[in-house]
Order: structure tokens, then sequence, then C-alpha cells
């Protein structure tokens, strides 16, 4: 237990020199837990995550993948333990969603290879997993934005990932879908499988992380478990608006205080 | 129950039925023609006739080859093109290749005695430098992602052959050599010969096998940057290489029939309605169809008039109407 599956050391990354994106970050994530990057829009949440993938190089800086450096890692490696859930896939063409989940087993069979028995049948029993098996014959361009995000989550799970990273998972979702998919992460992460997701929303995060990452400006405010990150003060500076947290029925919620604009001073 | 077999049933039924169909079109092809008069020649003559045996082995059999393989060849390099570029309504010319075989064959009628086979060097030299040109331009480009730089050195490229030819043409002698680039430019096989069939099928051959084999592959790198490589794609390396095979195969095709348009946009089309977009199926699906496209319009081109009608004119028209139809039809996503 508690083997580190994800460790940053000293991450300083630009697309262009002067703009500095992330800033001297560290920080480890645990096998089987459940991380959420918080931070505001913009705070470069999305830039970590590819850099975590490998996507992006840090200038400088180490990342170490389930103890060995990304560096040593071939393609088809790496790929065999990570996945992604992107923000938002944009698939251009009307593949079936069978056709597109199985495109997550591409890892796992050889470069020329077509997917085989096996595979077809882990897409149909991961869709089952994901209640969305009555969606296999679609196009995948015809979906709801809940049922894309499951569809987009099963391609990533077929490629049985150690760790599960997904880029701003609930944005695009209602109140039940948003219920369901952080159930269904909550069941990963007891299967062991790492997760960790980026969010802006910390009530997103304190439905299910155990772990927070506060990010403000590329750098890592504040880590740790949650009950010692996700607090008003934390929260207040890492957003820059006075938040409170609260608990209700043991779980953590937070309250926008001045979210009203019932006083003028503050619309400016 | 082998669940690939029956998840693509149909799509491999389709596959079958279309192979079938090629094999007897060419078949059939052979006995259509001019001779010993228009459109049919009887088996019998082909049995006895000396003249038909030799016109048939030495005429028709590498032009109908040729036709299948441009067909092909056009068809899934538009396949390969939409999908690598996310877009379904890119086709084989872009990327300077049209324009720069143009511009080659311009060079050797104007320079170099215009001989067919010197044509055809100088023709599928600068189509690969014009795609060459592409990439190494895009490379300079520093703004925009990797598709947005090649389309728009492609244009770059395909503008600065076409301004060249436009030169050529003005320098050219009216009564023979731009007769001669005009003719070429509307596209035709009328002259081709097992020579110049040995002479392409080594490229078109191993292009076309290796996209083939990257058919797979195809659908991953048709996903977004991200994506793609946390499935494990080497992105630029992939795409590079299959594109390099595709657009050489139809670069020196290019240079033995001249420019024909429509199949490389249209047969793709098809291709992804018959069979999905999985490139398990519609990259083998587009070559067979293509492969059909290409004979079917090369026979009419060479026995519906007592002239040969360019073939580039056929396809051309054939294809637009057919795009008229498709469009008016399905739901083409363009974004």
């Amino acid at each position: 237990m508690n083997q580190t599956m994800i460790a940053l050391k000293n991450i300083q990354f630009h697309y262009d020199p002067g703009k500095t994106i992330l800033n001297d970050l560290s920080l480890s994530v645990e096998k089987g837990s459940i991380t959420a990057i918080l931070g505001p829009n913009g705070t470069g949440k999305t830039t970590l995550l590819h850099t975590i993938l490998g996507l992006l190089a840090p200038q400088s800086g180490e990342i170490w993948i389930a103890g060995k450096n990304i560096s040593a890692y071939k393609r088809s490696e790496l790929s065999q333990v990570m996945s992604l859930v992107p923000q938002s896939e944009v698939v251009p063409f009307n593949f079936k969603v069978i056709e597109y989940v199985l495109l997550g087993r591409t890892p796992q069979f050889g470069f020329l290879d077509m997917p085989s028995e096996h595979d077809v049948e882990l897409v149909r029993d991961t869709l089952e997993m994901l209640e969305v098996q009555h969606l296999e014959q679609r196009p995948v361009t015809e979906l709801s934005g809940g049922e894309q995000q499951m569809v987009v989550l099963a391609r990533a799970l077929v490629q049985e990932p150690q760790i599960l990273l997904l880029d701003e998972p609930t944005s695009h979702l209602d109140l039940s879908n948003k219920g369901r998919l952080l159930k269904i992460l909550q069941t990963l992460a007891q299967r062991s499988v790492t997760i960790v997701f980026s969010t802006h929303d910390p009530d997103a995060a304190a439905m299910i992380a155990d772990h927070v990452i506060l990010l403000k400006a590329g750098a890592v405010l504040d880590a740790g478990l949650i009950d010692q990150v996700l607090t008003s003060e934390k929260l207040t500076q890492t957003y820059g608006t006075e938040v409170k947290v609260l608990t209700i029925e043991g779980r953590l919620v937070t309250l926008l205080i001045n979210g009203r604009f019932g006083e003028k001073e503050k619309v400016k | 129950m082998n669940s690939t077999r029956s998840l693509w049933a149909k799509q491999y039924q389709r596959i079958l039925i279309l192979s079938i169909l090629l094999l007897i079109i060419v078949a059939l092809s052979i006995f259509i023609g001019r001779y010993p008069k228009p459109f049919w020649m009887p088996i019998q003559v082909l049995l006895e006739d000396s003249m038909a045996q030799r016109l048939v082995w030495l005429l028709r059999l590498p032009r109908i080859l040729t036709a299948a393989l441009l067909g092909a060849t056009l068809a899934v390099c538009g396949t390969v093109l939409q999908m690598i570029f996310r877009n379904p309504i890119v086709e084989p010319g872009f990327l300077g290749v049209s324009q720069g075989a143009a511009f080659g064959a311009a060079v050797a009628i104007l320079w170099l005695g215009g001989g067919r086979l010197t044509i055809e060097l100088s023709a599928s030299l600068f189509a690969l430098l014009g795609l060459a040109g592409s990439f190494i331009l895009a490379r300079t480009i520093k703004f925009g992602g990797w598709v947005l730089r090649l389309i728009l050195s492609g244009i770059v490229v395909s503008a600065l052959f076409s301004s060249g030819l436009g030169v050529l043409k003005y320098l050219a002698d009216p009564l023979t050599q731009l007769q001669e680039i005009t003719f070429w430019l509307l596209g035709g096989l009328w002259s081709v010969t097992w020579q110049d069939l040995l002479y392409v099928a080594p490229v078109v051959v191993v292009g076309l096998l290796i996209v083939y084999l990257m058919r797979w592959r195809l659908n991953v790198l048709a996903l977004g940057q991200d994506t793609a490589f946390s499935l494990g794609a080497e992105t630029t390396r992939e795409r590079l290489i299959v594109l390099i095979a595709a657009v050489s195969a139809t670069a020196v095709l290019t240079a033995v029939s001249g420019i024909v348009g429509w199949v490389g946009l249209i047969v793709p089309q098809i291709a992804r309605q018959m069979f999905g977009p999985n490139g398990q199926f519609s990259v083998p699906g587009s070559m067979l169809i293509g492969a059909i496209f290409g004979v079917v319009s090369d026979n009419l081109a060479r026995t519906l008039l007592a002239g040969e009608i360019p073939l580039g004119i056929l396809t051309s028209f054939m294809g637009a109407l057919l795009f008229v139809v498709i469009i008016n039809r399905s739901r083409i996503k363009l974004r």
C-alpha cells in the first residue's frame, strides 16, 4: 500500500519563454487514491494533466510514473499504464460507439493488429458496467453530452489503465450524470485505479476526492488530504473571492459569499 | 460465435461483393472497346483474330489495370487525407501534388523534348517536390496546429506551381506544345503501356500496402492530438509515414494519367457511407470502389465516342453529379 504512482519534482513549463505556466511544481499521488486538481480557470490544470500524460515535456524537472522515470517508457508502454479523458473530445466522423470505444484497446494489441473477439467482449462488458450498452450501435456524433462523456470514459477504461486522468470530467454534465460519473470513479478507485481529475468546481472535488491539490498560477498552493486543504481560508485565497466551506451531512460544501451581487460596490 | 465477424458482418460481406464486382468488371472491360466494331468484342474474335489478341494484351490490359490502380490510389489517398486532417472535404490534389505534376509535365513538354517517359519522370519528380515543399514550408510556419500549417503550405505551393505553369503556357508554342500541355492537364490513359505500368507499380503497390496495413492506426490518428497520444500513437511520425505513402503513390500515377479530379474527394464519401468511417473497412472499401470507378470511367472514355474523351473530364462530370446526390442524402459534418 501507499505506493506512489505519480511523482512530479520541480516541474517548470512554458510555451513561450517568459510566460511560465507551471512554476516549480512538485506533487505526488498514491495508488488507488482520488486526487482532485482544483483551481480557477486558466491556471494550468490542463497543462498539468498533459504534462503528467507525457504529451507536454517540461523544460525542467522530473516526472515519475509507477516508480519509473517517464522518459524510460516507450510510447506504447506508457499508454498501457495511463489513459486520458480529455475535456472535450471532438470525433470528426460518425464512428459507432462500439468502434470508437474499441480504439481504446489499441495500446493492448500490436502496431498493425486489428481488434480481436476478446477486445469486443471487453468493450461490451465496459459499456454494460457504465450502463450505456444500449448506445452500442449509435454514432458517437449524435450522443448527448452525458452519453458522450460515458462513452469517452469507456474508451479510456478499456485501455485498462492503472492511472486514469480526467480533464474537467463533470463540467458539461447535469446533476444526475455528474452523480453517476463520480460514483463510477469511486468504484474504480476501490479497484485500485489511481484517479486524478481536474476541476474548477470545489463541490465535485468534495464529493469524491480524498486528496486535493490547490493550483494557482501554475504553482501548488497547497496539497494534501481533503479535510486539511479544502478550507474557507485556502479556497478564498485560491479563487480570489470569498468562499466559505461548511460541513453538511458529513460532507464539505462550498458557499460563495459574495455570489449574490447584493452589494453594489462589488460591481465595478 | 466470432464477435468481431458478427459486429462487422455487413462490412465483410460488402468487401466480398465489391471484390467480385471488380473482377467481373475488369474481365468484361477486356471485351469493351471500339475494335473490331464499337462497344463489344465477341469472344470468338479474341480467340481467332491475332490483331485483337495483340490489342488486348498490349493496349487494353495495361490500360485497364492502370485505371484500376489509379482509381484505387486516388480514392484511398483521399480517405487518408480526410482522416488525418479530420476533414471530409480535402482531396489528394492539395499539398502541391497535382499542380507540381502539371508544372513538371509542362517543363518536359517545353524543354525536355516531350517524350512520353520524360514527361512522366518530370511530372512525378515535381509532384514529389510539391509534396516535400509543402512539408518543409509547414515546418517554417510559426503559428497554428499541424493541420492548418500543412493546408496553408499546400495552398502556397500549389499557387506557386500554377503560376509557373501559367508562364510556361504563355511561352509554349500555341500550335504544338500548348495543345499537348492542355491535353495532358485534362487527364487520360490513352497511351499507357506495360512499361508505364511497371514504372509506377513499385511505388504504388508499396504505398497502398502501407496504407492498408495502417488502416486501424488511421482511426487513432483521426482522433484529437491528446487522445491519439494517450492511445500510444507517435502521432507526428505515423501521420508522416501514412501521408507520404499515400501521396507518393498518387504523385507517380498522376504523372502517367494527368490531372484526374474528383475521384479522391467523392469515393471516400461513398466508402464511408457503405462501410462507416472505421478505416479497417473504409480503406479497403475505398480502394475497391475507386478501382471500379476508375475502370468504368476509363471504359467510357475510350469507347463512348470515336475519339477519346479525356478521363479527367468524365471523372469531374460524374464526380460532381454524384457529389450533389451524396450531400443531399447524407449528413456530412463540417467543422
